[in-house]
């Protein structure tokens, strides 16, 4: 029988079906705003925002809509949230907001959010597709809280803006574009460690 | 002031400096996914460089004729991904019906570009920057020509690499990310050329 709330799946998104790391899908903004831990904690709160939102509402439709005009209509339903996301931002945060850039805007085309409005928001009841939402933003958000605190620590020798060493020689290339494609390879590659040590035991 | 050195550095920073790929990190999906082998890679880029240049040339043309003299700019996202995925359809349909050899060429590409970000991106980004009509243009060529360059040098280097003896953790995608970074390291060094 199937349980109407099921804590699994919001479990899943953390790690075992992190979007970042598994999936590998919705890789722009991870690498694009890493470079300081308050803008990805912005972009991580958008995106968990947008995602449960999103959701929430497709799941709500999903006997409503006609099969083949289901793309299109999810696609508004996310744009409509991306656009609440932006405006808001825009309004409270203005210098994230700047920060963010069009990354923000971009949302929108990100595809875990479509991913999983189509892969399970449109197969699942409501509760379970916002405790997937959730987990998956925020599987989202601890991803790219690593990324950008190893990316401003090393490159930049703050963290959230504090200064954390004095006399430090920061390497300038992990702020530059570069180290984000090097924090995330290596993060990869040591998910695949942990995952071979697993299967050996 | 639009003139042909103007237009020409438009063209050289979306396509050297600001590249879309490597400093601008958009359309890493594809890029990730695709350039296994360098025949897809031909593929997609050409058909990259064909509709973002169609899509961003219709979507400042929406903009600035049907968003911004009704006040509409907040519908923005939603009327630009609309008009995107739409286009794509059309032209789908066009191409397979006018151009069978073109179409077989572009074959699964076409639709996937839909939820490409690079060509949404450069739509945005057109209009940020506040560019004309033909600066939009130029633009939009420059950004997707920097794509089309990248994603086939990119998949040359993969093919190589899959022989190579390489740790057993960084097989598969954690070493193209490393190529990645070394590549973007390497167009670092375009950002000094000049400032627009």
């Amino acid at each position: 029988m199937k349980k109407i709330i099921d804590f699994k799946f919001f479990l899943n998104g953390i790690w075992k079906e992190n979007p970042i790391l598994f999936i590998m899908l919705g890789l722009c903004p991870v690498l694009a705003v890493s470079g300081s831990v308050r803008d990805a904690l912005g972009m991580g709160i958008a995106v968990i925002f947008v995602l449960t939102g999103s959701n929430l509402v497709v799941s709500l439709i999903r006997k409503i809509v006609p099969s083949h005009v289901r793309i299109p209509v999810y696609i508004v339903v996310i744009a409509t949230f991306v656009t609440i996301t932006d405006y808001t931002l825009a309004a409270y945060s203005p210098q994230i907001h700047k920060n963010l850039g069009v990354y923000l805007p971009l949302i929108v085309v990100n595809c875990i959010i479509l991913g999983r409005a189509e892969g399970f928001a449109s197969k699942n009841n409501i509760f379970n597709s916002i405790l997937d939402g959730l987990g998956m933003g925020i599987g989202f958000t601890l991803i790219i809280f690593v990324i950008s605190s190893i990316r401003e620590i090393l490159g930049n020798g703050t963290f959230m803006g504090k200064i954390l060493f004095t006399n430090f020689n920061p390497f300038l290339i992990m702020i530059m574009p570069p180290g984000a494609f090097l924090v995330i390879g290596l993060l990869i590659a040591l998910k695949q460690k942990i995952e071979k040590g697993k299967k050996i035991c | 002031m639009l003139n042909e050195t103007n237009l020409f550095f438009i063209f050289l920073s979306a396509f050297l400096i600001n590249n879309i790929l490597l400093i601008r990190f958009l359309g890493l999906c594809s890029f990730i996914g695709i350039s296994t082998n360098i025949k897809s890679s031909i593929g997609m880029g050409i058909a990259v460089i064909f509709v973002t240049v169609m899509a961003c040339s219709i979507s400042w043309v929406i903009y600035h004729f049907l968003l911004l003299p009704f006040h509409l700019e907040y519908l923005r996202t939603t009327t630009f991904i609309l008009t995107i995925a739409s286009f794509v359809q059309f032209e789908e349909m066009i191409i397979r019906k006018k151009l069978p050899t073109l179409y077989r060429a572009f074959g699964i590409y076409l639709p996937l570009i839909t939820t490409n970000c690079a060509i949404l991106a450069s739509a945005f980004l057109g209009i940020d920057y506040k560019f004309s009509f033909i600066q939009n243009l130029v633009f939009s060529l420059g950004i997707s020509s920097g794509y089309c360059f990248v994603i086939i040098v990119f998949s040359t280097i993969r093919e190589e690499i899959e022989i190579a003896p390489i740790p057993e953790s960084f097989k598969g995608i954690p070493i193209a990310f490393i190529l990645a970074a070394l590549m973007s390291l390497a167009f670092l060094g375009f950002k000094g050329l000049f400032k627009l």
